[in-house]
């Protein structure tokens, strides 16, 4: 409601600021303490993240990777097909040999990427993330090829470290992020790697249905990464905090809700029929694909969005 | 060696840029744009890949309705910014290349010929300093005249520094210095004056500290800074359940999977044949 201000008081006003000074409440006086003010023309703080579209899509092909050799693991011990565990095996390879160029590309100096194993160092995400990658790379590639040279004993060996570097690269992007000072990302510092890992099984499951293969574990597997998914998507929406807000609120909110959805519950109901229909599993694992990409690539906008937002890291 | 520091201080600032434009020079440093911002004196607007040093004017005008044009409700402080050169260092942590290190004056140094672009320190750093330069591809910040102090002498900004607002020299005596400041401003009546050095937080102070007027957050200078490091292992424990629930589920789900009759069990050759059915 509008304040009752009676017209003699704006005489009063005229008259004082006529004298070059107001008595009127908020009037700070002359070498009065330097007024309170909450940042710098809210200018960001934070850096945004330099990363461009190869990152979003390493993690997406890296996850699928990484997960797809635990499935190949996972199957070869459960005793599942051998066709199954072989085209498993290589997805991860084919990923894992398109994740180290994407990796290569982003670098400002690409010429320069060997400077990632200069040195082994555990606090550093990254440097874990390379180290994983050239593990991983290393492994299920020898995977592949020694099943072709028909050397079982050595395949089998390298699809076990495949499938150990395979879940670091599935869900250690969560934390590459995670442990940032990017607002949105550091608030999310405990769901993400989960929230990644569930995406890159999705993702890997996907993918041996788009192959072919049928098991039924494939579905149940599935169906277990959208439920999570889904439940992620609720989570999200349910935050109210201000370093969610790029979640929540403007352009990247709607690119994290159309990934959430392709991801969470489209693969969910699909899945579900899935249990049935042969044509409702290739739908979900289609829309699993698809959102998952579509995630990793709004958490990277999220992230960039939050750099520009001063208030979560000036309190 | 002994550690070094810089103490700026707010309130002998004239805002000359001095600072930043010896820093240019001597560090042949790109221009970082020629833009207008419109926000006070301020075109440079934040530190970054090519900005070493920055000069903020936190300015504020009389708000309308209250004070009129009254010249003395204008406020107007200047106050060079730079890296912090972390106790704790977020960027320094985060390098996976060990391209940035720690100096023997205690500054954190980027190594321009180690350093490979990752951009992984830009998003480690809690006040937003250092960053990747798009043309050159390499992450920039400032070197703390590294240089100039193998060589002895002061950095070119305190030396450039006509007031003395920029004062280097060893880190325990700058911080003494900065208590006696704070001491005469305050008996002087400057009662708002306060040292920002984020000492009790994860970043364990800073090498280079302020004295400012006022809230240090009007010079974007966050109260409780935190490094990454110390989101490590809450995220790492959350990567390990994950991939414990991803073995498990797995090997669940096929062992089950194998014995359901639900779905017939798919040979080597049925994945070949697949789209004969």
């Amino acid at each position: 409601m509008k304040p009752h201000i009676p017209e003699t008081r704006l005489d009063e006003i005229r008259e004082q600021a006529a004298l070059g000074h107001l008595d009127a409440k908020g009037i700070r006086p002359s070498g009065s303490p330097f007024p309170e003010e909450t940042s710098y023309y809210g200018l960001p703080l934070v850096k945004p993240p330099v990363w461009t579209w190869e990152v979003p899509l390493y993690f997406f092909v890296g996850g699928a990777a990484g997960a797809s050799s635990v499935l190949a693991f996972s199957a070869q011990l459960a005793g599942a097909s051998p066709s199954l565990v072989r085209d498993a095996r290589w997805v991860a390879a084919i990923g894992a040999a398109v994740s180290g160029p994407l990796l290569i590309l982003d670098l400002g100096r690409p010429e320069r990427f060997l400077n990632m194993l200069r040195v082994f160092k555990p606090q550093s995400p990254m440097s874990m993330g390379a180290w994983t990658l050239s593990v991983f790379g290393t492994a299920t590639t020898a995977a592949v090829i020694s099943e072709k040279v028909r050397l079982p004993r050595i395949g089998d060996t390298a699809a076990f470290v495949a499938a150990l570097s395979g879940l670091a690269m599935a869900t250690y992007t969560g934390v590459l992020i995670g442990a940032t000072v990017i607002p949105v990302w550091a608030k999310h510092a405990r769901s993400l790697p989960i929230h990644f890992g569930a995406s890159a099984l999705a993702s890997a499951t996907a993918l041996l249905n788009l192959r072919g293969h049928d098991d039924a574990a494939l579905n149940t597997l599935g169906l277990a990464a959208a439920a999570f998914e889904t439940y992620m998507g609720i989570e999200i929406e349910s935050r109210d905090d201000i370093e969610s807000e790029p979640l929540r609120r403007g352009p990247t909110s709607t690119t994290i809700r159309i990934g959430g959805f392709f991801s969470g519950p489209l693969p969910l109901v699909l899945r579900l029929l899935g249990i049935r229909s042969k044509r409702a599993r290739r739908v979900a694992a289609a829309s699993a694909l698809l959102g998952s990409l579509i995630t990793r690539v709004a958490w990277i906008e999220a992230g960039k969005a939050s750099a520009r937002d001063s208030r979560p890291s000036l309190r | 060696m002994a550690v070094t520091g810089f103490l700026t201080d707010s309130t002998l600032c004239i805002g000359c840029k001095a600072c930043e434009v010896a820093c240019k020079e001597w560090n042949d440093v790109p221009d970082d744009g020629f833009v207008w911002s419109g926000l006070s004196y301020d075109n440079t607007l934040a530190l970054g890949h090519s900005t070493y040093r920055h000069v903020k004017f936190v300015e504020r005008e009389p708000r309308a309705g209250c004070g009129g044009n009254a010249k003395e409700q204008m406020t107007w402080e200047f106050s060079s910014d730079v890296c912090k050169h972390c106790e704790n260092a977020g960027c320094l942590e985060a390098c996976p290349t060990g391209s940035i290190v720690r100096t023997e004056f205690g500054s954190v140094f980027v190594q321009p010929d180690i350093c490979n672009g990752c951009g992984y320190c830009v998003v480690a750093c809690p006040f937003g300093v250092v960053d990747r330069r798009p043309d050159d591809g390499r992450a920039f910040k400032c070197t703390f005249c590294y240089d100039r102090q193998k060589a002895g002498a002061e950095p070119a900004c305190a030396k450039a520094c006509p007031t003395g607002s920029i004062l280097f020299g060893r880190l325990d005596e700058l911080e003494r210095a900065a208590d006696r400041r704070i001491a005469h401003l305050h008996a002087s009546g400057m009662t708002d004056a306060t040292i920002w050095n984020p000492k009790d937080t994860s970043v364990g102070g800073t090498h280079a500290f302020f004295l400012v007027r006022g809230d240090p957050r009007a010079y974007n200078l966050p109260p409780k800074p935190e490094v990454p490091a110390t989101l490590l292992r809450q995220s790492w424990s959350a990567a390990a359940v994950a991939a414990g629930a991803m073995v498990a589920l797995s090997l669940m789900s096929f062992a089950l999977g194998n014995r359901s009759a639900g779905v017939p069990p798919a040979g080597p050759a049925a994945s070949r044949r697949r789209g004969a059915k």
